[in-house]
């Protein structure tokens, strides 16, 4: 793919200001998503996952929160630099975004119409102008394409009379209302049930292959980005270290923590419980120094505690954020 | 053979939550355990598998006195546990304790971690001095004693579950109930936690109730496991077998649709059975067996008499009419008898 | 035991100092983080000031006043009606007081009345409110919130004029009409606080281990509650101070001479607009008093916030 990336996260840094001094949460994340992909973006709780999308939407508390360098290029244009006006316009219809939780992203005094409609509503354009029955009409068209019955009685009902897979349909819905060019989706199944989180994970895969959207497919469960992503980037401690086409990524992981990862997971083959990685996240007060996942790797080095270690090409599409790879120059 | 610990017979637990109609005012009921019978071995890990609805946290808020059941019994040791209702004598409460699935909000966040573990050993060992106890509860969790002022806040998810290990353990207990223990953790601090309880187990042999929805784990952990759908146990199998050789519907749709990450895992899986349908609700259940609506193997008489459980290999039993159901269960269903024999599925 | 100084031969030797230094530095720790919280908002610290100095005043008065003699019956009708000048800040009275003296006084006995009403009120409504939320949908929760609705649907002014009006007007029995009427506040506010709170883990947990109700109750769901709470009795002091105010300005509160900032309202309002300084000043106070105690419990609630970024 030579064509320039949808969505390209430059460099990005991000602070936020507490008692006691600045949480560096991001530290130079660099990423992009090409049109049409699935990428999938894997990290533990805590690892600026959710920081990283909140910044692409611009939906972070600036207050304690601060950008202090990078870019976010969407399209070409730079996300962090535009004017409010311009920003919202670009969330929803541009770029949509499911929550983790339906049940929370659902305005439980609201009927599920309340709700769509001025979804549907804010992506048409000036001229077009339904009447209150045409925009019900049109309101019914998501929730047909994410396969759930009885529509017309679906808009009357409110979140609570739903379950928790019909929440999240709806919530899948009203994403794709707007037919976005980039969804990014934190955690979809994660408050399901396993039948039904594969059920809502197919549905996910089914919808955004038919309308060719892109997807950031966030998660801490290794399983389901391997059944849906094409791409897997690997995130620690506010950087990315690892990233790979997903086939190559399980049957060859590079970086230590990518290997403890994959390692950690109880297999449905037994083999018993493996140990996990070591130590905790880094206090983000005091990151250590170099590689933040020194501290913790079973093959750290002298150089890993002095510098931060840059991406080095392994191959063309897998590359590792790690000194274990630095290309050696023949001595002499 | 070691004796059996825990003896569950016919356990029902509904939860009366309002009635419908303004005349007749029927009683509308959640059955949320609805006759589960089940014995755990002295020093095994039994598991309980199951998703939303399927009854296992009743089951253990029943197991450790927070609920009194409908009907049914169960008995520690031979002494049944609700002979005195909610007022269970001490003697008994400090064999049987529980670990609860969200860490963050089964330690009071107003209360040092010293002052969380003092607790159970006040209770239940008023002469002993509580510091010093408690200071040795840390060091066999591997904690050092700088945890000991300081609050649940400041501690990661994982840390927080090994106090309320900790914490179980105070009273130096029989039972242990394990609900969903590290489900809310990440897959990195499991393995601490999951080694940590083995570890304990076998240390001070332990018997272990433990209910996850994650069979991956399970398939590690547990040495039998039972499945629960909508209040009744659906299978229950030594765990090698449970997951070499799944006989119930909803076990191999269950299987089928775990995310795993390897082929070889995906090779050991059943083959996938596509679920449709939600999951129905306990207020409004199926008639006959309450899986039938969602069943790839549904025949009519499924959709009018609940079968019965059936031994279907040395020590695997299943409760489903894939099997040959006993006369008494035949004999209710009107409709035609199919020939079991041609619809058994393949060893 | 022999008395020892390390603890535990199986655990790792730490000695009792060691401990008890730790749980200084804690301490220490979650102090420094809790003022952080409180002075994000300069605004607090000027409710926490105003709340301070009033209170000292109010201890140190018959040191701090000018002119201590004039609370008691006194008259200077040569020196009545002054404007406020370096002699008299505030000016005097119709009859010759100092209205500065007088208006710290009548500090005091706002202040005390809100301490005492506060310190009925809080332990008896906090109590009932715990109970009824814990044995939510039995019998005793219908028994004390029927109780608590009762009290409730009674227009709450009219129940204090009620009282005080059957009663001889002074400190005490408006202090006792305004307890009356206020304690179902508390009741309600740790009812809701406390049926929501019943069915969390920590309370399952120790509910589990055998701990007793009083100590469910009281140390593990109580102290969860703080927050609302405290912010809660800080506008309250407020609040009580106005009732009280009013209802001295009505003529049900302190007997004359002893001076209250209503009755001196009251009293000077009939000066208006010429010798402003009888009516103004003493309201003033009143303001003073309220805002620093609003202020203040915004500042505790900021305190008490969740902190999570």
């Amino acid at each position: 793919m030579s064509e320039a990336p949808l969505l390209e996260i430059k460099d990005l840094s991000v602070e936020f200001k507490i008692y006691g001094g600045v949480l560096k949460v991001l530290d130079g994340v660099n990423f992009h998503v090409h049109t049409g992909e699935k990428v999938g973006l894997v990290g533990e709780t805590g690892c600026g996952k959710t920081t990283t999308m909140k910044s692409i939407l611009r939906i972070l508390p600036m207050p304690p929160a601060r950008i202090p360098s990078g870019q976010i290029l969407f399209k070409g244009q730079d996300l962090l630099r535009m004017k409010d006006q311009q920003m919202r316009k670009v969330r929803g219809r541009g770029i949509s975004m499911i929550f983790q939780d339906p049940t929370a992203a659902l305005n439980p005094v609201f009927t599920i119409g309340q709700q769509l409609t001025p979804v549907i509503q804010s992506s048409l354009r000036n001229e077009d102008r339904p009447s209150r029955a045409e925009l019900r009409q049109r309101a019914i068209a998501p929730l047909r394409e994410v396969a759930l019955a009885d529509p017309e009685r679906l808009l009357r009902s409110y979140p609570i009379q739903l379950s928790g897979g019909m929440r999240q349909r709806v919530c899948i819905g009203m994403a794709l209302a707007t037919n976005p060019e980039l969804l990014i989706a934190d955690e979809p199944g994660t408050s399901l049930d396993v039948t039904i989180q594969d059920q809502v994970l197919r549905l996910l895969h089914d919808l955004v292959e038919k309308k060719r959207t892109s997807v950031i497919l966030i998660t801490h469960t290794l399983g389901v980005v391997r059944q849906m992503a094409d791409r897997v980037y690997v995130m620690y401690a506010g950087n990315m270290v690892e990233v790979a086409p997903t086939r190559k990524l399980f049957q060859n992981p590079l970086h230590p923590y990518t290997q403890g990862l994959m390692e950690a997971v109880p297999k449905l083959t037994g083999g018993g419980v493996a140990h996990g990685i070591p130590g905790r996240i880094p206090d983000y007060l005091n990151p250590p120094t170099g590689c933040r996942f020194h501290t913790r790797c079973p093959h750290v080095m002298e150089v890993c505690r002095q510098q931060k270690p840059p991406f080095f090409k392994v191959e063309e599409d897998h590359q590792v954020a790690c000194f274990l790879y630095e290309p050696k120059e023949p001595k002499r | 053979m070691s004796e059996d610990i825990l003896v569950v017979r016919d356990l029902k637990k509904h939860f009366l939550i309002g009635y419908a109609g303004r005349i007749r005012r029927e009683p509308i009921t959640v059955k949320a355990v609805d006759g589960v019978s089940f014995s755990v071995r002295q020093g095994e890990t039994y598991g309980l598998v199951g998703e939303s609805g399927s009854g296992k946290s009743t089951i253990a808020y029943m197991t450790v006195g927070m609920y009194q059941p409908t009907t049914g019994s169960m008995q520690f040791r031979g002494q049944n546990l609700f002979a005195n209702g909610f007022n269970r004598p001490s003697s008994l409460r400090k064999e049987i304790q529980i670990v609860f699935q969200d860490p963050g909000s089964s330690l009071n966040p107003r209360r040092t971690i010293r002052q969380i573990l003092e607790l159970p050993l006040r209770i239940h060992q008023p002469e002993a001095d509580p510091l010093e106890e408690v200071i040795r509860l840390l060091d066999m969790v591997e904690l050092p004693p700088e945890y000991l002022h300081k609050y649940p806040q400041m501690l990661s998810g994982g840390e927080k579950q090994i106090v309320a290990v900790a914490r179980a353990l105070a009273t130096h207990p029989s039972l242990v109930i394990l609900d969903e223990p590290t489900s809310a953790l990440d897959v990195s601090v499991q393995g601490k936690i999951i080694n940590l309880l083995l570890r304990l187990q076998r240390e001070f042999q332990l018997t272990y109730l433990f209910i996850t929805h994650d069979l991956s784990l399970m398939r590690n952990v547990a040495s039998r496991v039972a499945i629960m759908y909508l209040g009744k146990v659906c299978e229950v199998a030594e765990a090698a077998e449970f997951f070499a050789n799944p006989q119930h519907p909803y076990t191999r749709m269950l299987l089928s649709s775990i995310p795993v990450v390897s082929e070889a895992e995906a090779a050991a899986r059943p083959e996938k059975i596509i679920s449709t349908g939600e999951i129905p609700s306990p207020v409004d259940l199926p008639s006959g067996c309450s899986f039938h609506t969602r069943c790839h193997r549904v025949m009519d008489i499924c959709r009018h008499v609940d079968p019965a459980m059936v031994e279907i290999a040395p020590a695997h039993i299943a409760r489903c009419h894939l099997f040959e159901q006993p006369p008494e269960i035949l004999a209710q269903y009107r409709g035609e008898l199919i020939d079991l024999e041609a619809v058994r599925p393949a060893p | 035991m022999t008395q020892q100084a390390t603890v535990g031969e199986l655990a790792p030797a730490i000695s009792r100092q060691e401990i008890r230094r730790l749980q200084r530095r804690n301490r220490l720790e979650n102090l420094g983080r809790t003022w952080y919280k409180f002075s994000r908002n300069p605004l607090s610290i000027v409710g926490a000031g105003t709340v301070l100095l009033v209170t000292l005043l109010t201890i140190f008065a018959p040191w701090v006043t000018p002119y201590p003699e004039h609370v008691r019956p006194f008259t200077d009708f040569p020196n009545a009606s002054l404007p406020p000048s370096l002699t008299y800040l505030f000016g005097t009275d119709e009859i010759g007081r100092d209205i500065l003296s007088r208006v710290i006084f009548g500090y005091r006995d706002a202040i005390l009345m809100g301490i005492v009403v506060l310190g009925i009120v809080v332990p008896v409504g906090v109590l009932l409110g715990l109970i009824a939320g814990y044995y939510h949908g039995t019998w005793i929760d219908t028994a004390i919130m029927r109780i608590t609705d009762i009290f409730l649907a009674v227009p709450p002014l009219i129940l204090a004029l009620a009282i005080a009006s059957v009663l001889e007007p002074n400190l005490f029995n408006a202090m006792l009409a305004v307890t009356l009427m206020w304690w179902p506040w508390y009741t309600r506010l740790v009812y809701g606080l406390a049926s929501a709170m019943r069915t969390e883990f920590f309370v399952s947990s120790a509910e589990t281990v055998g701990a007793s109700t009083f100590h469910i109750l009281v140390r593990e769901m109580l102290p969860n509650m703080i927050s609302p709470l405290f912010t809660k009795m800080s506008l309250d002091m407020g609040w009580v101070i106005i009732i009280g105010s009013m209802l001295s300005y009505v003529g049900l509160g302190v007997e004359p001479p002893k001076p209250s900032l209503g009755t001196m309202v009251a009293s000077g309002a009939k000066f208006l607009p010429d010798q402003w300084w009888i009516s103004v000043f003493p309201a003033l106070g009143i303001v003073v008093i309220v805002l620093g105690f609003n202020l203040l419990g915004d500042g505790l609630r900021d305190m008490f916030a969740a902190e999570g970024v």
